[in-house]
């Protein structure tokens, strides 16, 4: 079924108003800058807006009118759609990260356009798998999640698509502004202030979303999985709003100043960029294992009080952590310890999350051995206790003053974001994709296994060899001979990096690989759709009236 | 809200109990959402003890360390301590281990220094890492120059082979932002005839060969003006910056094209000073070391 035939005439109507108005915020955007950055993607705006006229008004007569039993089904068009731009951006973004991992090790590759260059290319790989790959798995899984547990159906069927459609505007925005040299200079916050003031109107728009279907739910209790998301749709507004607060040097040009400075607006930066670590990729991602392990197990969740423990854990320690990113500079040091100790502290929570998952799966083991899907989510856990401890050991300040600047922060964040963030998503993906369209399996099992372990063999490849960077990195910095003279000048600890660059780019790109396998997977799958319906969507219950 | 456990959800109607989930053992909390059951495990102790732990090392850290701000201060922590203060305390200590070798460079007699074999021993590897940091990023790593950076490893010098006059240039500069830099321009000799130009510069370039005609109207132009910087035969060597163009050894280049270039454009390259950035007893390390490097070098090739 197209999704346009799933609105109603009025939806489509009101869909058509929408897209026009987009096209004139686009259209009044590139008028008013008239060259650079923000005209472009005012242009992009427009096109984007009319291009949704022409889908919606040609769409407007051609289906009959949804059903009335709709009202008593669970709304996924949207959720497909956010599935397949999260393969999209994977592919993407981490194809991107290769290409910086290779330049790392042949700085020399460089074309000779501008774009092509390091500084610019490293975000669009940052902002590509963290936003695009990660923030679309969220909302979509999200979308799902909340419906299932609820028993209820997303509150209206409009809003779904303006989040989806207009949180992808945003990562476009951001990803084609720093090809062409614009940015904030502020890490996992780069984008221009107006793709910003933009992406607050969309996350409002998927907060309130959220609210109103949990306020419709069913079942007399919140759902675990369903804090967490919360917790990241709440903080994370919060988070950016915050951080990205800047005056634009003009209201026609892409560039800003933050008005936080000095001190202040490195301490908000790592205050944000903790917890975009937190918020965004624990958090939400936390709601993603709470349900697809369980269901995927057919096991009980092992203990609701340490996800209760683990839960208020995490949101209250993380939010203090931030500062242990500024140890050994000009933050104070009370600060710093403050910093330190709640990130010590913030080890227990995280373990007991990723202890719950484990232990949910006592019963299950025999299908951890022969399902590759229940295995990425298995791995994911034990990957999300191995970097929540690795994150604590880190932020000690002794540790740190041998990890701050080297290539080990670079290999813990990877194994965070390639062994657990990305593994679970590739869990949930690998669950859901036959669900949502109609079938009973993947396309092609076999290539799950095989995507299985490529992902396993990257990310062990990237991790070890950077740690081993890292810990090399920090101590020939650090090493004096018996004269008090360095052991060794800087240049000669770049060339002692080599080895790892080499073998880091290897690691990722057997990730990408599976990543791509795994896209061409789901569109194999995609194209084979079939009619199926899931016998664990229990019928709803009756729906108010609208 | 009642506490009659009869009365909560998934709970037998009348002994109170749930379900006992057959692997574990343990009681579920009655809930179910779309199939996810939860189990009402407790909470294991060793959660309960490690959260303990995590929060003693905290409140030990904040009673030794700088910790909770207080107004317009902090608490200081019994250690006192202060990051600033051990920094430069660290600092101190490793300037006070290199001291025993390094302040023989503050005023040195390079001479009597260089012969000392012991103390070069110490000072030599510490001047490398020293050149690795700062001089490098130009001059190369083993001081082979490259196209505007002088060659430091071979014989020829622009102003000196000295370690005292080293010392001068790394001080103060070449055309750098210091009252006593060092000055030295190749002018543009733009108004010069475009032919005359290209003769010249064919002729600069065929000096190095020692087959440039002395006789052709080249050669005049040569000695009218070039030879007052560059000697009379070129040969350089005036202590003014100006190179030798007949040894090969050249910062730009030395084929036509690039000579011609140097002509028409000019050079002013610049060499930075390190006064202020580097301590004089570093500059004059650095100013020993650069001087060996050719002699190393042909230590190597013997």
């Amino acid at each position: 079924m197209k999704a346009t035939a799933t609105l109603t005439k009025s939806e489509r109507q009101t869909g058509i108003g929408l897209a026009i108005a987009l096209a004139v915020m686009g259209f009044a955007m590139a008028a008013a800058a008239r060259h650079g950055v923000m005209a472009i993607h005012g242009g992009m705006a427009m096109v984007l807006g009319l291009a949704l006229v022409f889908v919606l008004g040609g769409a407007l007569y051609d289906h009959p009118e949804p059903g009335a039993d709709r009202l008593s089904r669970y709304y996924d068009a949207p959720i497909r759609f956010g599935i397949a731009m999260t393969l999209i951006w994977a592919v993407i973004g981490m194809g991107v990260g290769v290409w910086v991992a290779a330049l790392m090790y042949w700085p020399e590759a460089t074309p000779l356009w501008d774009w092509t260059s390091y500084g610019r290319l490293r975000p669009v790989h940052t902002s590509g798998v963290i936003f695009g790959f990660g923030g679309n798995a969220l909302i979509a899984t999200s979308l799902y999640v909340v419906q299932r547990t609820s028993r209820a159906r997303l509150a209206d069927a409009l809003s779904p698509w303006v989040v989806l459609i207009g949180y992808n505007l945003f990562c476009l925005w951001a990803v084609s502004g720093y090809l062409m040299g614009v940015t904030q200079s502020k890490e996992y916050a780069e984008a221009p202030w107006y793709a910003d003031i933009w992406l607050v109107a969309i996350w409002l728009t998927y907060f309130a979303l959220y609210i109103r279907t949990l306020a419709r739910r069913a079942e007399p209790h919140i759902y675990v999985a369903n804090w967490y998301y919360l917790a990241f749709i709440l903080v994370v507004a919060i988070l950016h709003i915050i951080n990205n607060l800047a005056l634009p040097v003009r209201w026609t040009s892409a560039e800003s100043f933050p008005i936080w400075s000095g001190v202040q607006d490195a301490m908000i930066q790592w205050w944000y960029g903790h917890n975009a670590v937190a918020f965004f990729l624990t958090a939400g991602f936390l709601g993603m294992l709470y349900y697809f392990l369980p269901v995927r197990a057919q096991r009980p969740i092992w203990s609701y009080r340490l996800s209760i423990l683990s839960f208020w854990g995490i949101v209250f320690f993380y939010m203090w952590a931030g500062s242990h990113h500024l140890h050994y500079t000009a933050l104070p040091y009370w600060v710093q310890t403050l910093g330190m100790t709640f990130s010590v502290m913030l080890l227990v929570p995280s373990w007991a999350s990723a202890g719950n998952a484990i232990a949910t799966l006592n019963g299950a083991w025999h299908k951890v051995r022969d399902d590759a899907v229940l295995r990425f989510m298995f791995v994911a856990a034990v990957f999300y206790g191995l970097s929540t401890f690795e994150g604590s050991f880190l932020a000690i300040r002794p540790v740190n003053s041998l990890s701050h600047y080297t290539d080990w922060t670079v290999g813990h964040v990877h194994s965070g974001t390639l062994g657990w963030v990305a593994m679970i998503v590739f869990g949930a993906i690998y669950s859901l994709v036959p669900k949502l369209w109609g079938r009973e399996n993947m396309a092609w099992p076999r290539a799950v296994e095989w995507h299985f372990w490529l992902a396993v063999a990257g990310t062990l490849v990237y991790v070890v060899s950077l740690w081993n960077a890292g810990i090399t990195q920090g101590l020939m910095w650090r090493t004096y001979d018996a004269n008090g003279a360095l052991s060794y000048s800087f240049i000669e600890t770049v060339e002692a990096m080599l080895p790892y660059y080499a073998l880091r780019t290897l690691g990722g790109g057997l990730f990408l690989a599976g990543a791509i396998l795994c896209a061409l997977n789901c569109r194999a799958t995609m194209r084979a759709a079939g009619s199926r319906e899931d016998a664990a969507d229990r019928p709803l219950a009756v729906q108010p009236a609208e | 809200m009642t506490t009659d456990p009869r009365a909560l959800p998934g709970a037998d109607p009348h002994t109170g109990n749930r379900e006992v989930d057959p692997v574990t053992g343990y009681e579920t909390t009655g809930h179910d959402w779309g199939g996810i059951r939860e189990l009402n495990t407790p909470f294991p102790r060793i959660a309960l003890i490690a959260l303990a732990l995590t929060v003693i090392y905290s409140v030990v850290a904040w009673i030794l360390l700088p910790a909770w701000p207080t107004g317009r201060d902090y608490t200081r922590g019994l250690l006192g301590l202060d990051q600033g203060e051990v920094a430069m305390d660290r600092l101190q200590a490793i300037k006070t281990g290199r001291a025993v070798w390094l302040t023989h460079f503050e005023a040195p007699d390079f001479a009597s220094l260089a012969v000392n074999r012991g103390l070069m021993a110490l000072a030599m590897p510490a001047a490398r890492r020293l050149y690795g940091d700062n001089c490098a990023l130009c001059h190369g790593s083993d001081g082979a120059g490259g196209p505007g950076f002088p060659a430091l490893a071979d014989a020829d010098w622009l102003w000196s082979g000295d370690p005292e006059e080293i010392a001068v240039t790394l001080r103060h500069g070449i055309n750098a932002e210091d009252p006593d830099t060092r000055i030295a321009e190749m002018p543009a000799f733009d108004w010069m005839d475009r032919v005359d130009r290209l003769s010249l510069a064919g002729f600069v370039a065929s000096l190095p060969t020692g087959k440039a005609d002395w006789d052709s109207p080249a050669a005049g132009l040569f000695t009218q003006n070039c030879a007052a910087c560059h000697g009379e035969k070129g040969q350089g060597g005036l202590g003014v910056g100006a190179p030798s163009l007949t040894d090969g050894a050249t910062i730009y280049g030395q084929d036509p094209q690039t000579v011609y270039n140097t002509l028409t454009l000019g050079r002013r390259g610049v060499m930075p000073a390190w006064a202020g950035r580097l301590g004089e007893a570093e500059i004059n390390l650095l100013a020993l070391y650069v001087s060996r490097l050719s002699e190393t070098k042909e230590e190597r090739t013997q």
